[in-house]
């Protein structure tokens, strides 16, 4: 299944693709796509991995971009 | 602005007005390269960029060296340890400003494009117990009740039970004139109502609203980004490393080799590394694609990505389909030809055997004929699978069909010149005459198919389970170079095949279709383009673009959109590069300084967003 989370105060379209880059490598995430400009994070995986990958999301995050803030 | 922005603002303002002052003042020359100066030097310089060499610190930290952060930090550094504190402070200040001015430039767009998808209604009038009450339209369930007044963003899909009204589409469909609906008329969420107030009874939930599945749509649209996209977070990869590396080289070897002063080659090494930063590109070519995803819609034309956008621009090959999409797709009566009797009664006789039809050219016999048929003078109706319809009419035999029929009824039947499907009467074995029924072409076909040939499409196909005579009637109406008749869904895929290997390589082709029985072509294509979606589902799955409404001259106002997206694109990339490249020669050489590369940095950016913004404006009406 796909899951889109709103995800705010990225500098820049580089930052974004860092994001994506690392969200892409988590363990269950199929695919991922950061839009810098719709500010928004689509992941695609199985139902019951979500919860992990949305912790390991949260801990990328704040480890690239400290600034940034998901909502989950 | 937000918050943060003004905040970088003060900053800036702080650190422009210190280093003016420093600059000015007569408290003494500030000396360069001695501690005094570099102490007071270093307080707009930290006002400015503190945040700047934080990240690059952490970055680094991280092991993620190479980003702009970095090529700023060191920049800058590189020009107190040459001594030039006030090179230093000014590289710092200009770059904030440029990003400033970045980020106020995308939270623009950002809410530009926002505004135009702003087509979520908020709330329902729905009538429950024989009250009126206002929900959430989430609430509202398929078969209740719902109150739409003037000036109302209509919530749900439904069906007008009570009342009638104007309704303005544009929001969904860019489309100015607003549609007169009336009971039984299907209103769709997210369009305006203007005129009257109306009952309706709702058939879709919020969820599967056309309004939700739209917005669904626009927001996974950035999800597929284009290849020139992906190409530009990759470049910035391997390219700021590249220009670290080559910016060490510059200050270590000439010094080495031919002993000159070593401060001067590292002050044109910092020159280099303050042009080479990529965020022109970085920032310029996605915000193009946003910006022309943004306008498309705007003019009701969905583009599923990014990717999309390059590919249109390339078309050079449009493959229609002929029903629904360069025609109405709604049958009419265009000609009738009585023999023996007069027009009126050939047309009764006919409207007569198709009364109880539910097929689309016996409804049209029943249309035009006005609905005066004399029931009780039926008797027996008899359809014949294949052939037509034999019924019993005021005492009299009347075979209507095709010319098989006519010669089962040993009618003297004979072909009609009139190009369209023509269906022939007989009485008692004797031949009546015949009626031609044909498609309409829809009004601005043959002005979408000029538009497209201005936008460079050089072949235009129409494929057709009609027959030769009706399609070759309408291509050379429409002037169109080919055309394949007599086919079979089947047949289309192969045929669309065959035409994507004759065309050259960087060319695109493209399908037009309006999503019934055409999907496995949509998505065969190189882009599929769906037309009316408003009430599709399997259009707007199938297809890559999507078109509101079904006017053929919105697929020339795509491609149009998509070769500005992309010309835009290009020419911030060659802009970028070009600058860039041409001022690292010059600074590699010492002919130019530092200003000129913060020119080069800041002020391409800025030239570049400024023309990516342009892809949002539609064209004037």
């Amino acid at each position: 299944m796909k899951k889109t989370y709103g995800i705010h105060n990225i500098d820049c379209a580089f930052c974004a693709a860092k994001i994506e880059a690392a969200v892409v490598r988590l363990p269950g995430v199929k695919h991922a796509s950061l839009s810098f400009f719709a500010e928004k994070l689509t992941v695609e995986a199985e139902e019951a991995d979500f919860p992990e990958i949305e912790k390991q999301i949260l801990k990328a995050v704040k480890k690239l971009e400290p600034d940034c803030t998901v909502d989950l | 602005m937000n918050r943060r922005q003004k905040k970088n603002l003060i900053r800036i303002i702080i650190s422009a007005i210190l280093l003016c002052g420093l600059h000015f003042v007569p408290f003494g020359k500030i000396p360069n390269g001695n501690a005094v100066g570099l102490a007071v030097y270093l307080v707009p310089y930290i006002i400015s960029g503190y945040d700047i060499i934080l990240s690059a610190i952490r970055n680094i930290l991280r092991g993620q060296v190479f980003d702009e952060n970095f090529l700023m930090a060191v920049a800058s550094a590189g020009a107190f340890v040459i001594g030039d504190y006030p090179e230093a402070v000014t590289v710092m200040v200009l770059y904030q400003t440029g990003e400033l001015f970045q980020s106020v430039a995308v939270g623009k767009s950002r809410k530009s494009v926002a505004a135009l998808m702003d087509i979520r209604p908020d709330s329902a009038t729905v009538v429950r117990n024989g009250v009126a009450v206002t929900v959430s339209p989430d609430e509202v369930e398929v078969g209740e009740t719902i109150i739409i007044s003037p000036g109302e963003r209509i919530p749900l899909d439904g069906r007008i039970t009570e009342g009638s009204t104007t309704v303005n589409t544009s929001a969904l469909t860019g489309e100015a004139l607003p549609q007169e609906l009336g009971r039984g008329d299907c209103v769709i969420s997210g369009t305006v109502n203007l005129s009257g107030v109306i009952r309706a009874e709702v058939t879709s939930c919020a969820a599967d609203s056309t309004v939700a599945r739209i917005l669904d749509l626009v927001e996974n649209a950035t999800a597929k980004k284009a290849k020139s996209e992906a190409f530009i977070t990759r470049f910035a990869r391997i390219y700021t490393p590249a220009v670290v590396a080559a910016a060490v080289l510059l200050a270590v070897l000439p010094p080495v080799f031919t002993g000159q002063q070593f401060g001067i080659w590292l002050n044109r090494a910092l020159i280099f590394l303050v042009v080479s930063c990529p965020c022109a590109l970085v920032i310029s070519v996605p915000l193009s694609f946003f910006g022309g995803i943004g306008g498309a819609s705007r003019q009701g034309i969905l583009i599923k990505g990014s990717t999309y956008i390059e590919v249109l621009s390339r078309v050079k090959t449009i493959v229609f389909d002929k029903t629904g999409t360069l025609t109405e797709g709604v049958f009419e009566v265009t000609a009738i030809h009585p023999e023996k009797i007069t027009e009126a009664e050939l047309l009764d006789l006919a409207a007569a055997a198709e009364s109880f039809s539910t097929h689309p050219i016996g409804e049209s016999i029943v249309a035009a004929h006005g609905g005066h048929v004399d029931r009780a003078a039926l008797g027996s109706v008899e359809e014949i699978s294949g052939l037509g319809i034999i019924a019993d009419y005021r005492g009299h035999r009347v075979a209507v069909g095709n010319p098989r029929l006519m010669e089962r009824e040993s009618a003297e039947w004979h072909e009609c010149r009139t190009v369209g499907t023509t269906v022939h009467i007989a009485q008692d074995g004797i031949y009546m005459g015949h009626i031609v029924i044909s498609d309409r072409i829809k009004s601005d076909s043959a002005q979408a198919i000029k538009a497209l040939r201005s936008q460079g499409v050089k072949r235009a196909v129409m494929l057709t389970g009609d027959s030769e005579a009706v399609a070759a009637d309408v291509a050379a109406k429409l002037g169109l170079d080919e055309f394949h008749a007599g086919l079979l869904p089947a047949d289309k895929v192969s045929i669309a095949e065959r035409l994507i290997d004759e065309k050259n390589a960087g060319e695109a082709l493209a399908f037009v279709g309006d999503g019934i029985n055409d999907a496995p072509v949509l998505a065969r294509a190189d882009i599929g383009i769906a037309m009316g979606a408003l009430g599709s589902d399997a259009a707007i799955e199938a297809a890559d673009v999507v078109l509101m409404d079904d006017k053929p001259s919105k697929i020339a106002a795509a491609v149009a959109c998509s070769r500005k997206t992309m010309h835009i694109v290009y020419e911030n990339i060659i802009l970028a590069l070009t600058v860039k490249f041409a001022v690292l020669i010059l600074s590699a050489f010492g002919i130019t300084g530092m200003w000129l590369a913060i020119f080069a940095d800041v002020g391409v950016m800025m030239l570049a967003i400024i023309n990516a913004v342009r892809t949002l404006k539609t064209p004037s009406k």
